[in-house]
C-alpha cells in the first residue's frame, strides 16, 4: 500500500483523537501526533523495572496481594483443544478457586474463545457478572478479531467480535493488525480499533468492554509499544494488553511499565482511567507482586482494581493458591492440593 | 625461588536443579577440620532454598521414574567410574574434615564407590524380588509391583569423625531412594558437608538428571521441619536425625501420610540393604483378565 497516498485520508472521528489530535483527523495527523511522541529511554525503563521488583513483601502485606492477585487474574484458556467440558471445568475454578477455603475471592473473569462464550456464560451461571446487579461476579471475556494473529479480512473480525458479544460476553480481547502498525499503516490499525468497539455495542445501546492487544513481542522496541499504547486508547480501547501469550516474549515488566506510563499520561491529560492487562509469561506469585508493585507506583493504588487491572493467566492462579495454602497453615504446599489446568 | 602462591579458597554451594546456586538468604558457615583449623566457607540454606530444591526434585521426577531400571542402573554406575578418577580429592577431604588417617580415607572413598555399584546393580532387579504374581480366585492374573513413591527428603547421618564417614555416610543415605526412580533432597553432614558438595561436583558432570538429587548444606534442624511438613514431599528419611527432635518430624510428616524412616546411629547406619529401596517404593496392584479359551 502506498503511504503517501493515503495519507491525506481522513480515519475514523473516534471521539478521544478528536480532542487530543484535532478535527482534521486524518492518516497524516494522526501519523504526525503518534512521531511526536517522545522515545522511551530504554536502559532506564528497565532499570526502573528490575528496581520495583526488588521490594520485600512482608506476611500481611503478601496475603494482601495473594488475595488481590486472584481477584485481577483473567483465568484464560486459549487452546485448540479447548472444549465446553473444559471451558466448564475452568468456570467452576473461576466460581471457586480453591475448595478447601471458601474465604478464597473469585477471579475477575474467565477468558475464552468466542465460539466458547455461550458454554462460559452458563456454566458461571449466577455466579457471571452479567446476572447480577450489585456489580460483582465473574465476567465472560472473549478473544475476537482473528485471534492471535489478526490475519483476517476487516468484516471476518466485525463478525467475529459481534457473535462474541451477541453470545453474552462482557469484555472482548482484540488483537491489532501488527503488520500494519509495523508498516506505517496507523490510520488502518486505528480504523479497526474504532470498527471493533463499535461491533462490541450490545442491543441495549450499551458497549462491551474492549481490550485491546498489542502482541508487544512482535513490535521490537519500546518506542513502537508506546506508540500503540498511545494509538490503542485514542482509538478509544477500554484497557491496552500486553500479548496474546502465543508469542514469545510474551508480557515483561518493562513493556507493561512503558504501557502504564502512557496510561498515566492519559489520566493527566484527559482525567480518563484505562486499563491495562499484561498477559502470558506471569506464572509465580512473585512475579505477580512486582506487577502489583509496578502499577501502584506508576499509576497508583486506585488502578488495582478488576476494571483497570488484570493479569491474563493460567497456571498463575494454580501457584497463588498454593502461596496462599502455605500462608493459612504454615507449612509448603504441593501442586497435589489445587486442581489440574 | 620462585614466590609464595596465594591459595585460592573455594566456596561450597549449593547443588538444586543441576545448579550451583548460592543460599537465597545469602547466609554462610565456617566449615573447619577436626583439629578446628578452617576449611572452607560453605552456604548455608534457608527454609526458601528447601521449597526451589523440592520443586526441582519434583519436576525431575517423571524424567528419572519414567526411565527405565536398566538404564538407572548405568546412570548410577557412572557415578562410581567418575567418583573413582576423583578418589585423591575426596580422600584428601575426608582426612582433613575428619581427622582420619590416609588410609582410612581411602577405604573410606572405596567403599563409597563399590556402594554406588552395588545400588546400580539392583535398579534393574528390585522389582523382580520385590514384586510378584499374586494367586486369586478369579480368570485374572494379578501382579504387585513397586513404584517409586515420589521425592524423598533425607537427613543424612552427622557428626564429624563418627558412624560411617561424611562420604560413605550420604552415598548410603541418598544412593538407595535413587535406585527406584525416587528424586532426593537431602540434608548433609553439617559439621562435615564437603565431600558430599564435592560429590554433587560428580553427579553434575555424570549423567544423572538434574534435580535428581538436591543438596541443602546447613543447620539439618532449620531446614529438617520445612521438608517433613512440606506437602509435595513424599517420604521423609530420618537416617541420621537421631540428634535432632525427631518426633516432631515424624509428627510433621504424618500431617500429609508421608513414608518416614528413622533414625539410626553407629557405624551400621544405613547399611546397604534392599529394604532401603524398597521402603521408598509404593506398590502398584494391576489386575489383567486371563484368557478363557
Amino acid at each position: 500500500m502506498d503511504i503517501t497516498a493515503a495519507s491525506g485520508t481522513a480515519i475514523a472521528p473516534a471521539a478521544r483523537a478528536v480532542e487530543v489530535i484535532g478535527t482534521d483527523l486524518t492518516e497524516r495527523s494522526l501519523r504526525r501526533y503518534l512521531e511526536g511522541i517522545a522515545g522511551v529511554d530504554a536502559v532506564g525503563l528497565e532499570a526502573r523495572a528490575a528496581g520495583l521488583g526488588t521490594r520485600s513483601i512482608k506476611k500481611e502485606s503478601k496475603a494482601w496481594a495473594l488475595d488481590k492477585v486472584i481477584s485481577l487474574i483473567d483465568l484464560t484458556t486459549l487452546e485448540g483443544a479447548d472444549t465446553p467440558g473444559k471451558v466448564r471445568s475452568l468456570a467452576a475454578k473461576a466460581k471457586v478457586p480453591d475448595a478447601n477455603d471458601l474465604s478464597t475471592p473469585q477471579v475477575a473473569a474467565v477468558c475464552v474463545y468466542g465460539d466458547m462464550v455461550p458454554y462460559a456464560v452458563t456454566a458461571l451461571g449466577a455466579a457471571h457478572a452479567g446476572a447480577r446487579s450489585d456489580g460483582g461476579g465473574v465476567n465472560v471475556a472473549a478473544v475476537a478479531t482473528a485471534f492471535p494473529s489478526g490475519r483476517a479480512s476487516r468484516s471476518v473480525k466485525l463478525a467475529d467480535t459481534v457473535d462474541a458479544v451477541a453470545a453474552g460476553a462482557d469484555e472482548i480481547d482484540m488483537v491489532i493488525d501488527r503488520g500494519a502498525f509495523l508498516s506505517g499503516r496507523y490510520g488502518q490499525v486505528f480504523d479497526e480499533i474504532v470498527a471493533v468497539k463499535e461491533a462490541c455495542k450490545r442491543v441495549d445501546g450499551s458497549y462491551a468492554h474492549l481490550k485491546v492487544i498489542l502482541e508487544t513481542g512482535e513490535l521490537s522496541t519500546y518506542d513502537n509499544v508506546r506508540r500503540a499504547s498511545w494509538l490503542a486508547i485514542l482509538a478509544g480501547g477500554d484497557f491496552i494488553k500486553t500479548s496474546t501469550g502465543k508469542v514469545s516474549p510474551a508480557a515483561t515488566l518493562p513493556v507493561t511499565l512503558s504501557m502504564l506510563e502512557v496510561v498515566r499520561d492519559w489520566h493527566r491529560l484527559t482525567g480518563e482511567q484505562v486499563g491495562v492487562k499484561p498477559a502470558g509469561g506471569i506464572r509465580t506469585s512473585k512475579d505477580a507482586i512486582k506487577y502489583l508493585v509496578t502499577v501502584a507506583e506508576t499509576v497508583g493504588e486506585e488502578w488495582l482494581q478488576p476494571h483497570l487491572f488484570r493479569f491474563g493467566a493460567s497456571s498463575l492462579l494454580n501457584d497463588v493458591l498454593l502461596q496462599r495454602q502455605k500462608l493459612a497453615t504454615g507449612h509448603y504446599s504441593g501442586s497435589s492440593y489445587v486442581t489440574i489446568d | 625461588m620462585s614466590p609464595a602462591r596465594l591459595t585460592v579458597p573455594k566456596t561450597y554451594k549449593l547443588y538444586i536443579g543441576g545448579k550451583f546456586p548460592r543460599s537465597e538468604s545469602g547466609r554462610v558457615y565456617e566449615v573447619t577440620s577436626r583439629k578446628g583449623t578452617f576449611m572452607a566457607n560453605v552456604a548455608k540454606a534457608s527454609r526458601k532454598d528447601a521449597r526451589d530444591a523440592v520443586l526441582a526434585a519434583r519436576a525431575a521426577v517423571s524424567g528419572w521414574s519414567g526411565a527405565t531400571g536398566y538404564n538407572r542402573g548405568q546412570v548410577l554406575y557412572r557415578i562410581a567410574e567418575l567418583l573413582d578418577g576423583r578418589r585423591a580429592q575426596f580422600s584428601a577431604e575426608i582426612a582433613r574434615a575428619e581427622g582420619v588417617s590416609a588410609a582410612a580415607a581411602d577405604a573410606q572413598v572405596d567403599e563409597a564407590i563399590d556402594l554406588w555399584v552395588w545400588y546400580a546393580g539392583w535398579a534393574d532387579k528390585y522389582v523382580q524380588v520385590a514384586g510378584n504374581a499374586n494367586p486369586v480366585s478369579g480368570p485374572f492374573f494379578n501382579l504387585s509391583t513397586p513404584e517409586p513413591t515420589g521425592v524423598v527428603a533425607v537427613v543424612a547421618p552427622q557428626g564429624a569423625g563418627q558412624g560411617s564417614g561424611s562420604l560413605l555416610g550420604f552415598v548410603r543415605a541418598v544412593a538407595p531412594a535413587l535406585v527406584s526412580g525416587n528424586t532426593a533432597v537431602v540434608i548433609p553432614n553439617e559439621q562435615a558437608p564437603l565431600s558430599a558438595l564435592s560429590l554433587a561436583e560428580v553427579l553434575a558432570t555424570s549423567d544423572v538428571p538434574a534435580g535428581v538429587v538436591n543438596i541443602l548444606s546447613g543447620s539439618a534442624a532449620e531446614i529438617a521441619p520445612w521438608l517433613a511438613g512440606h506437602a509435595d514431599v513424599n517420604a521423609v528419611d530420618l537416617l541420621g536425625a537421631g540428634e535432632l527432635e525427631w518426633v516432631d518430624l515424624q509428627i510433621a510428616a504424618a500431617e500429609t501420610l508421608k513414608r518416614v524412616s528413622p533414625p539410626e546411629s553407629g557405624p551400621d547406619a544405613g547399611a546397604p540393604s534392599v529394604e532401603r529401596i524398597t521402603f521408598f517404593t509404593e506398590t502398584k496392584t494391576v489386575w489383567h483378565t486371563k484368557g478363557l479359551l
